[in-house]
C-alpha cells in the first residue's frame, strides 16, 4: 500500500520538478518583460530600468531580484535618471487597487500611472484605467516637497470632474467617485511617504550604474 | 441493444457521451464553480476548459494504467495526488504562455485540483475501465466541459462586452449588459442554458414518448 | 413513467379563502396607484409618461406571451400583472431609454414570476427583481436622473428616450442628483418640504411621499393591505437614523429626510407588501419591516451605495419564508414541544 503511494508520489515529484525547472526561464522572462513594461508606460521616456530595494536603514540598493519595499529607476539610453516607478496599493470600492507610478524629480510630478491590479466594477469603475479625462490628470501631477523637504506641499486629493483647478487635484469621474477617489488616496499615501526618501537618495539613483537586462 | 454492444466495443460511445448525452455542465452539472467563475470571456471559457480537459486526460490514463496496482484503501488520496501533479504542470504551463491569462485564470487554475468533474470521471469510469476507453471518455467529458465553457463564456462577452475572443462583434455605440460579466451573469447564463437544453430534452421525448436514463 | 408521477401534492400558502378576491384587492392597488403616476408625469413631463406606458405594456405582454406558451389561461384579466409593470415603471429613471424598459420588463414577469410558478409563487418581488437587473447590467443608466419640473418638460423628450435598441444612450448635460446621491457624496440637505411634495429628481414614483402614503392608507382602510409591513420600516428607520443623528448631527441625515428621500416610501408601502413575498403572521411581518428597515439605514449610511431599499427588500423577501418558520404560530392542542 504504501510502496504504491511512495512510487506514484515519486514520479509526481519528478514530473513536476522536470516541468517547473522546463518553464521557469520562459516564466521568469515573461514576468520581467511584463514589468518592464508597465514601467516603461508610467516613466515615458524611459528605455532602461533598474530595480531598487530599500534597506531597513533607509538606503537604496541595486537589487534586480528585491520584492516589498522597492522602486524602479528608469534612465533613457544616455542613462539619464528619468523618473522613478513605484508600486502602491489601496482599498478601492471592490477590492485592494494596486497600481505602479511614476515620479519625475525633476519634474517634481507624477507622470504616468497603470493599474496593475484592480476588481472595480466593469464599466463603471474600472473607468479609472479607461477614461482619458481622468488619465489627462497623470500627465503632470504636482507632488512638489515643501521647503522643508519632509513632506509634501499639497497633499494630492480627488475633486469632482471639472472642478479642477490646482495642479496636485485630480479631476474626479462622475458615476465612479468612489473608484477615483481611491486612486487619489492611493497616490496621496504613497507619495507622502516615497517622494521625500526618493529626494533624499537622489544622488545615489542618479549615479547607480543602469544594468543592462533587457 | 446490439448496436450499443458494437460501439461499446470500439469506445465510440464513451467518446460522445460526454459532448451531449452526459455533458458535464448542461446534464450533470459538476464542476460548477470553474463553470461560473470564469466563464466571463470566450478566452478564459476556453483556457479554462482545455485545461481542465488536459489535467482529465492525463489523470483519467494514469488512473486506468494503475488500475490493477493501486489499492482500494488510498485510491482516493492517490488520484488527487496524480491530479494535483496535472494542475500543477498546467499551472505553470499557462504562466510560460501567458501571464495575462495566468491572471485574469487567477486561483481557479489551482482549484481545478477540486472539480469533482475530474476525480468523479478518475473514480467511476477510468479505474474499471481500459486505457483506450478511459482516455475516450475523457476527451469526450474534456470537449464536453470545454464546449459548454464556451457557451457560457462567447453569451457573456458577447452580451457584456459586445465582442468574441476579443474582437468586437457590434458596432459602436452598443450598450454593454455589465451584469453579464459580473458573477450575477454566470447564473443566469447558465440557467438559460439549462432551461433551453432541457426543454429541448423534454420536447425530444414527448416526440420519441420515451424517457431517457440520466445517470446521476 | 409512473415512478415519477407519484409525487406529494404541495400547494402554497395561503390555503384559507376570504371574502375579496385577487382581482378586486389588485384592481384597489391600482387606483392607489394612479395618484403617484399622474402626479410622476406631472413633475417629469413626457418622458415619465413614455417610461410608465412601456414598463406596464411589456409586462402585460410578457405575462401574456408566457401564458400562452405554457398553453394557461392568460392571467392578464387579474390585474397583477399590471400592478408589477406600473410599479416597476414608477421605479426606474424617468429618461431610461424605451429598450432598457422593456427588457427589464421582460425580466421581471419572466424570470421575477413566471420562472417561479406565475401568480401567488413569486419567492421576490418580480418589479424589483426587473429593477435590479437593469440596475446591475446598467448601472450608468440607472443612476443618471433626469432633473425634476424641467421648464420644457412636455414639450421635448430628452435624447436619451428613444435610443435605438441595444445602443448607448446620449443624455443631456443636464441631469439632476437625488436627495441620496446629493448628501452621500456632496454632503448637501435636501429640504424637508421638497421631500414631502416630491418636487426632486429620482425614480419616476419615489417622489412624492404624500400621494405614496395617501394611497396607501386607502388600502389600509379597505382592510386591502397589510399595515404591520410599512408601519415597522418607517419606525425601523425613524428609531435608528434618529439615534445617529443624535450621536452626531453633522455625519448623519436627519429621520425625516430618511424616511421621506429616495425610494423608501414607494418601497415600503407598495413593494415591501407583496402579499406572495411577505411573511403570513403578524409578528412576521413586523419582523420582516423591521428586517428592511434596518437593512436601508445599514446600506444607506455605510455602504457605497446611496440607495438601498431595493436591496433590503429583496433580501427580506429571501429571508420571509424563513421568519415564518422561525415564529410558527402554535399547533392548536399541542405544546412548545410538538407533543400534546
Amino acid at each position: 500500500m504504501y510502496r504504491t503511494l511512495v512510487g506514484v508520489g515519486m514520479f509526481c515529484g519528478l514530473l513536476i520538478a522536470i516541468v517547473f525547472q522546463g518553464t521557469l526561464p520562459v516564466i521568469e522572462r515573461n514576468r520581467a518583460e511584463a514589468l518592464e513594461r508597465a514601467v516603461f508606460a508610467v516613466l515615458p521616456a524611459a528605455s532602461q530600468r533598474t530595480t531598487y530595494a530599500l534597506t531597513p536603514e533607509g538606503e537604496f540598493v541595486s537589487d534586480t531580484d528585491a520584492v516589498g519595499q522597492r522602486v524602479h529607476a528608469g534612465f533613457d539610453s544616455d542613462g539619464r535618471l528619468i523618473g522613478v516607478a513605484i508600486e502602491a496599493s489601496g482599498m478601492g470600492y471592490a477590492d485592494t487597487i494596486t497600481v505602479l507610478y511614476g515620479y519625475a524629480p525633476e519634474q517634481e510630478a507624477i507622470v504616468g500611472i497603470r493599474v496593475l491590479t484592480s476588481k472595480e466594477t466593469p464599466g463603471l469603475g474600472d473607468k479609472i484605467e479607461k477614461d482619458a479625462v481622468f488619465l489627462e490628470n497623470f500627465v503632470a501631477l504636482d507632488v512638489r516637497l515643501d521647503p522643508s523637504g519632509e513632506t509634501l506641499q499639497h497633499r494630492i486629493v480627488t475633486v469632482k470632474r471639472g472642478q479642477k483647478t490646482q495642479p496636485w487635484q485630480i479631476d474626479g469621474i462622475t458615476g465612479a467617485t468612489i473608484s477615483a477617489k481611491a486612486i487619489g488616496e492611493i497616490l496621496a499615501t504613497s507619495s507622502e511617504r516615497w517622494v521625500p526618501i526618493i529626494n533624499e537618495q537622489l544622488e545615489q539613483l542618479v549615479a547607480g550604474e543602469s544594468d543592462d537586462e533587457s | 441493444m446490439t448496436s450499443r454492444n458494437r460501439k461499446a466495443v470500439i469506445g465510440t460511445d464513451e467518446f460522445i457521451k460526454g459532448i451531449w448525452r452526459e455533458n458535464p455542465v448542461f446534464v450533470q452539472v459538476l464542476g460548477m464553480c470553474p463553470v461560473l467563475a470564469v466563464s466571463n470571456t470566450a478566452i478564459n471559457a476556453l483556457a479554462m476548459g482545455l485545461a481542465t480537459a488536459f489535467v482529465m486526460l492525463m489523470s483519467n490514463t494514469l488512473v486506468s494504467t494503475l488500475r490493477n496496482f493501486i489499492p482500494k484503501q488510498v485510491r482516493i488520496a492517490t488520484y488527487i495526488l496524480i491530479i494535483a501533479t496535472f494542475v500543477t504542470i498546467v499551472d505553470y504551463a499557462i504562466e510560460a504562455i501567458s501571464l495575462d491569462l495566468h491572471k485574469s485564470l487567477g486561483a481557479f487554475i489551482s482549484l481545478i485540483v477540486v472539480n469533482c468533474l475530474i476525480l468523479g470521471r478518475a473514480e467511476a469510469f477510468a479505474s474499471k475501465h481500459r486505457v483506450r476507453h478511459a482516455v475516450l471518455d475523457a476527451l469526450g467529458m474534456g470537449i464536453g466541459f470545454t464546449l459548454a465553457l464556451l457557451c457560457l463564456g462567447g453569451v457573456r462577452e458577447l452580451l457584456g462586452d459586445g465582442a468574441l475572443f476579443g474582437v468586437a462583434v457590434f458596432p459602436d455605440g452598443f450598450e454593454p449588459w455589465i451584469v453579464m460579466i459580473l458573477p450575477s451573469g454566470g447564473f443566469f447564463t447558465l440557467a438559460a442554458w439549462l432551461l433551453l437544453i432541457n426543454h429541448m430534452q423534454q420536447r425530444k421525448e414527448a416526440k420519441t414518448g420515451r424517457v431517457q436514463e440520466v445517470p446521476r | 413513467m409512473s415512478a415519477k408521477n407519484k409525487t406529494l401534492e404541495i400547494d402554497t400558502s395561503p390555503h384559507i379563502v376570504s371574502g375579496a378576491s385577487v382581482e378586486v384587492i389588485m384592481r384597489n392597488v391600482v387606483f392607489a396607484l394612479v395618484p403617484v403616476c399622474i402626479f410622476s408625469v406631472y413633475v417629469f413631463g413626457l418622458t415619465a409618461l413614455i417610461t410608465l406606458t412601456a414598463a406596464t405594456l411589456s409586462c402585460l405582454l410578457t405575462e401574456h406571451v408566457l401564458c400562452r406558451w405554457r398553453g394557461d389561461r392568460s392571467t392578464l384579466g387579474d390585474w397583477s400583472v399590471a400592478i408589477t409593470g406600473i410599479l416597476y415603471g414608477l421605479t426606474l429613471p424617468p429618461a431610461l431609454p424605451v429598450w432598457m424598459v422593456v427588457l427589464g420588463g421582460v425580466v421581471a414577469v419572466g424570470v421575477g414570476k413566471f420562472l417561479f410558478g406565475g401568480l401567488g409563487h413569486n419567492a421576490f418581488n418580480p418589479a424589483l427583481i426587473g429593477r435590479a437587473f437593469l440596475q446591475a447590467a446598467f448601472p450608468v443608466s440607472m443612476t443618471t436622473w433626469y432633473p425634476a419640473l424641467g421648464a420644457e418638460r412636455f414639450a421635448v423628450l430628452p435624447p436619451s428616450t428613444f435610443t435605438l435598441p441595444f445602443a448607448s444612450p446620449v443624455y443631456d448635460s443636464i441631469s439632476g442628483a437625488t436627495p441620496l446621491a446629493v448628501i452621500k457624496f456632496d454632503g448637501d440637505i435636501t429640504a424637508a418640504t421638497d421631500l414631502l411634495m416630491g418636487l426632486t429628481s429620482g425614480s419616476t414614483g419615489e417622489t412624492s411621499g404624500l400621494l405614496i402614503l395617501a394611497g396607501g392608507l386607502y388600502l389600509i382602510a379597505r382592510k386591502m393591505m397589510n399595515w404591520r409591513i410599512p408601519v415597522a420600516i418607517f419606525a425601523t428607520v425613524f428609531a435608528l437614523s434618529g439615534v445617529f443623528y443624535l450621536i452626531d448631527p453633522a455625519a448623519y441625515p436627519g429621520p425625516l429626510f430618511m424616511l421621506f428621500s429616495g425610494g423608501l416610501m414607494l418601497g415600503a408601502v407598495f413593494m415591501a407588501t407583496d402579499m406572495v413575498a411577505s411573511p403570513m403572521t403578524s409578528f412576521g411581518c413586523v419582523l420582516y419591516g423591521v428586517l428592511i428597515g434596518a437593512l436601508v439605514v445599514v446600506i444607506r449610511l455605510w455602504g457605497g451605495l446611496p440607495e438601498g431599499v431595493m436591496y433590503a427588500i429583496l433580501f427580506a423577501n429571501a429571508v420571509s419564508p424563513h421568519i415564518d418558520n422561525l415564529i410558527q404560530p402554535r399547533v392548536y392542542g399541542t405544546t412548545e414541544r410538538g407533543a400534546s
